[in-house]
């Protein structure tokens, strides 16, 4: 395809749009899993919500 | 009390990450059919009589623009759910559409003047159009510094909904810099600015001004890039939840600690 005398200018929008787009995606795909796993591994040690706790601090 | 129960009911955090959860894959995928499409429709239409090639920008640019002002739209119509409402959810759209605002904001700078260039001759100029979203980019950079500059993330959350409201003024002012603002009937009458970006062409009260072959694949590719949004910003939130649940659970730990500690003192 032809993109004609101007072809540089098409070309770098559309590198800046891929790249800054593909950034977003992959910090929150990388931030989703991460807040996932700490909270898997405090679920994994038995920590539980001050509000799910039964009287005296004693977990439920 | 008929709305308070509606939103505790299916807008709560819990409800949201399950419902979230199970459509955000089929919104991801749509959003890349479609954009895809809209892409496919652009690089096959005939290209334009005056310039040329570089009218496929403007399928980037001008979808970018519309998300860089519409979430900050969404950003304050979240704030004043959280002001006046207190939804739990509302502070937590704030915050996570704040980076993406600011991403498509970046993109709509970038593809101008990388549109500009041949088409004006220069990059960039302080005109009216470019500098007012420029400052748009600025606040949307002010939000994310503000909020994570304060440790104490309730008032983070007021102050920074304060600010989002304060500067959604600039809206209307993008808008009018370009095609200025006549109400006879209220009697205001704001001149346009002068200025190199040209007006709306799609959005205007005697209809579209561009031709069908370029309309329908910016339209499409506006809707692809509005439900990629629409993606962005549900992971964004789930992250935010979970990061909100995570401080929970550690601060649960800290104190559960501190009381085993107090009890073997107390022995």
């Amino acid at each position: 395809m032809d993109l004609g005398p101007h072809a540089a200018f098409i070309i770098a929008s559309y590198a800046a749009v891929a790249v800054v787009l593909l950034g977003l995606v992959a910090w929150l795909v990388f931030d989703g899993a991460r807040q996932q796993r700490l909270l898997d591994d405090l679920n994994a040690r038995g920590t539980r919500r001050r509000s799910a706790r039964g009287p005296g601090g004693a977990q439920r | 009390m008929q709305t308070q129960s509606f939103t505790q009911r299916y807008a709560n955090p819990t409800r949201f990450m399950a419902l979230s959860g199970a459509l955000l894959p089929w919104i991801a995928a749509l959003a890349a059919a479609v954009l895809a499409y809209g892409l496919y429709r652009g690089f096959t239409a005939p290209p334009d009589y005056q310039q040329g090639q570089t009218i496929l920008i403007m399928y980037i640019h001008v979808p970018a623009a519309w998300i860089g002002m519409a979430t900050y739209a969404l950003i304050a119509f979240s704030s004043f759910g959280l002001l006046v409402f207190r939804h739990p959810l509302a502070d937590v759209s704030a915050k996570a559409a704040a980076p993406i605002g600011a991403a498509f904001t970046l993109l709509a700078l970038v593809t101008g003047s990388l549109w500009g260039k041949p088409m004006w001759g220069t990059y960039w100029v302080w005109d009216a159009r470019l500098t007012s979203v420029l400052i748009l980019f600025f606040l949307y950079l002010g939000l994310i510094a503000l909020r994570s500059s304060l440790e104490d993330e309730t008032l983070a959350a007021k102050l920074t909904a304060v600010l989002a409201l304060v500067g959604v003024v600039i809206l209307p002012f993008i808008k009018i810099s370009v095609e200025g603002l006549d109400i006879p009937s209220l009697g205001i009458s704001i001149p346009a600015w002068n200025t190199l970006h040209q007006p709306s062409s799609v959005l205007r009260s005697d209809g579209p001004k561009i031709h069908i072959s370029q309309l329908v694949p910016l339209l499409v590719c506006a809707v692809g890039f509005t439900i990629l949004f629409v993606a962005l910003h549900i992971k964004a939130m789930r992250n935010e939840i979970l990061r909100r649940r995570v401080k929970v659970l550690r601060l649960a730990e800290v104190d559960r600690a501190r009381a085993g500690e107090a009890a073997v003192a107390a022995e």
